[in-house]
């Protein structure tokens, strides 16, 4: 579990924002900004009826592209830190490709895989996989000579070095890079979700801002903000529960 | 019996060749404790990856009785100055590590418990390696050495980076299990005291190039009292005088 502490942390800065956010509201008294009260009701009010479907589907997309990044990005790092000539082939691209603004390719990825799913889960993939891979292949190569040496005069096989060795030592790291990817990919998601889909928080938000229905716009960015937030804690709880030998 | 002819070890340094190792030629007799002395530098270590089968670009010939090395079907037990222990697994793990990557082996045989009675440690085996002190670590590493009923023990410096009360205690406590045991073993150390307390035999190495100077039987082995003997004092006087000329 979170300890007390940071429990008592995430309180207390939901309750300035709320604060903070009342008192801007008070003071303006416009439509553009409604009191956090009026949003909360009537989030209880429609959730069911009107953005349930659409948290599903941005839940998804962003599960999913968190996995695909993780499935494809972490081996991928491994290889890279434990053979160093697969590092030498790949790095240079890693590291030529990483500043390249990936949102910018959203045109290009839409000509080539449509306006579909596909699109949307591989523009997250491309930006947090970068991250990844490079946790990875750092965190393998960050773990001392010592340990892999104690594990060869053992005799163990590559297969015995990587579970017992590489994937331990190198989890918490990774944990905490798709940790600090996530933020990253809600924005992501939230962009991809306003061009070709009709479900979607992204989706929810713009269409109601189109509306001029800001009280449901308001909802949706905190049932975004919401989500994100869960997802933040559950990588968090997973490392602390993982990784309690360090 | 281990025979060595020859063995010569070259590394590629910043810019040009570095010799290690110089034409090592020795045997090292079954069930005898070799202790391993020279200036820091001299290739010792280098020695030791090459025995344990950890350094595979050697020339020469290394045969462990009348074989090449292979750490695959030889039974080795490492035992190192920083201890080689897993800090992500606890110390009951860290110990099954090598029957486990051995023999497959899951569960502790009455050997193991005497093992860890004998050192003292069998009540830390739900602890992380972090929180226990460097003593205890090498305890827990001596004790996945021995529990392996290793056919080889090597031993690289291990008591150097204890304080010296625990260092004479560890010592004791080591030649006490091996005495029960007579593993060939060989021990590398920069501390002519624990040349002479701990070898049957001593091996003299020269500043680097690693070249073998002396081998010199040890009368003092085993020896009660053995700090307060004259043949100690002459032994080491000996002995400096060796490394001295180097």
């Amino acid at each position: 579990m979170l300890s007390r502490d940071k429990w008592l942390g995430a309180l207390y800065g939901l309750l300035v924002v709320i604060i903070l956010w009342y008192a801007v509201s008070w003071v303006l008294k416009i439509p553009i900004i409604p009191s956090p009260f009026a949003v909360f009701i009537h989030i209880i009010e429609i959730f069911e009826s009107k953005m349930e479907i659409h948290l599903l589907y941005s839940l998804g997309r962003i599960l999913g592209g968190i996995a695909i990044s993780i499935i494809i990005g972490v081996p991928l790092g491994y290889l890279m830190g434990y053979f160093d000539k697969i590092d030498k082939v790949l790095s240079p691209l890693v590291y030529f490709t990483y500043p390249i603004p990936k949102i910018a390719l959203l045109p290009i990825i839409m000509l080539l895989f449509g306006l579909g799913e596909t699109s949307k889960l591989m523009m997250i993939v491309l930006i947090i996989i970068f991250q990844i891979i490079i946790t990875s292949r750092d965190a393998v190569k960050g773990i001392p000579q010592e340990i892999f040496r104690s594990l060869q005069s053992l005799g163990a096989s590559k297969l015995q070095t990587f579970t017992e060795v590489i994937i331990p030592a190198s989890l918490p790291e990774v944990l905490t890079a798709t940790r600090l990817a996530l933020g990253t990919a809600v924005s992501i998601l939230f962009f991809t979700e306003t061009f070709g889909t009709e479900f979607g928080m992204g989706y929810f938000i713009m269409d109601s801002w189109m509306r001029v229905n800001y009280l449901d716009m308001y909802a949706g960015i905190v049932i975004l903000s919401f989500m994100g937030f869960c997802i933040f804690s559950a990588i968090d709880i997973s490392e602390k529960y993982i990784c309690s030998w360090r | 019996m281990i025979e060595i002819k020859d063995l010569s070890v070259k590394y590629q340094g910043k810019n040009q060749e570095i010799l290690a190792l110089d034409r090592l030629n020795i045997d090292i007799n079954s069930g005898d404790i070799y202790t391993f002395i020279g200036p820091s530098g001299c290739g010792k270590s280098t020695f030791l990856y090459v025995l344990s089968g950890i350094l595979k670009d050697y020339a020469g010939n290394v045969l462990v009785d009348g074989r090449d090395i292979n750490p695959k079907t030889q039974r080795i037990g490492l035992i190192l100055q920083n201890y080689g222990l897993l800090p992500w697994k606890n110390i009951y793990k860290n110990i099954m590590l090598g029957i486990k990557i051995k023999d497959r082996e899951k569960v502790l045989d009455e050997y193991g418990i005497y093992i860890l009675k004998k050192l003292g440690i069998e009540t830390l085996l739900n602890r992380y390696p972090k929180e226990l002190s460097g003593g205890q670590q090498q305890r827990v590493a001596i004790a996945r050495a021995f529990i392996l009923k290793p056919d080889l023990l090597l031993m690289d410096e291990p008591f150097s980076a204890l304080d010296a009360i625990t260092r004479e205690e560890m010592q004791e406590l080591f030649l006490n299990i091996w005495k029960e045991n007579s593993v060939t073993t060989v021990f590398i150390t920069h501390s002519v005291d624990e040349a002479l307390y701990l070898g049957s035999k001593i091996v003299v190495f020269s500043p680097s190039p690693g070249r073998i100077l002396e081998v010199l039987e040890n009368p003092c082995f085993q020896a009660d009292n053995l700090r307060y003997r004259d043949e100690y004092y002459d032994m080491s006087m000996k002995l400096r005088k060796t490394l001295d000329k180097g």
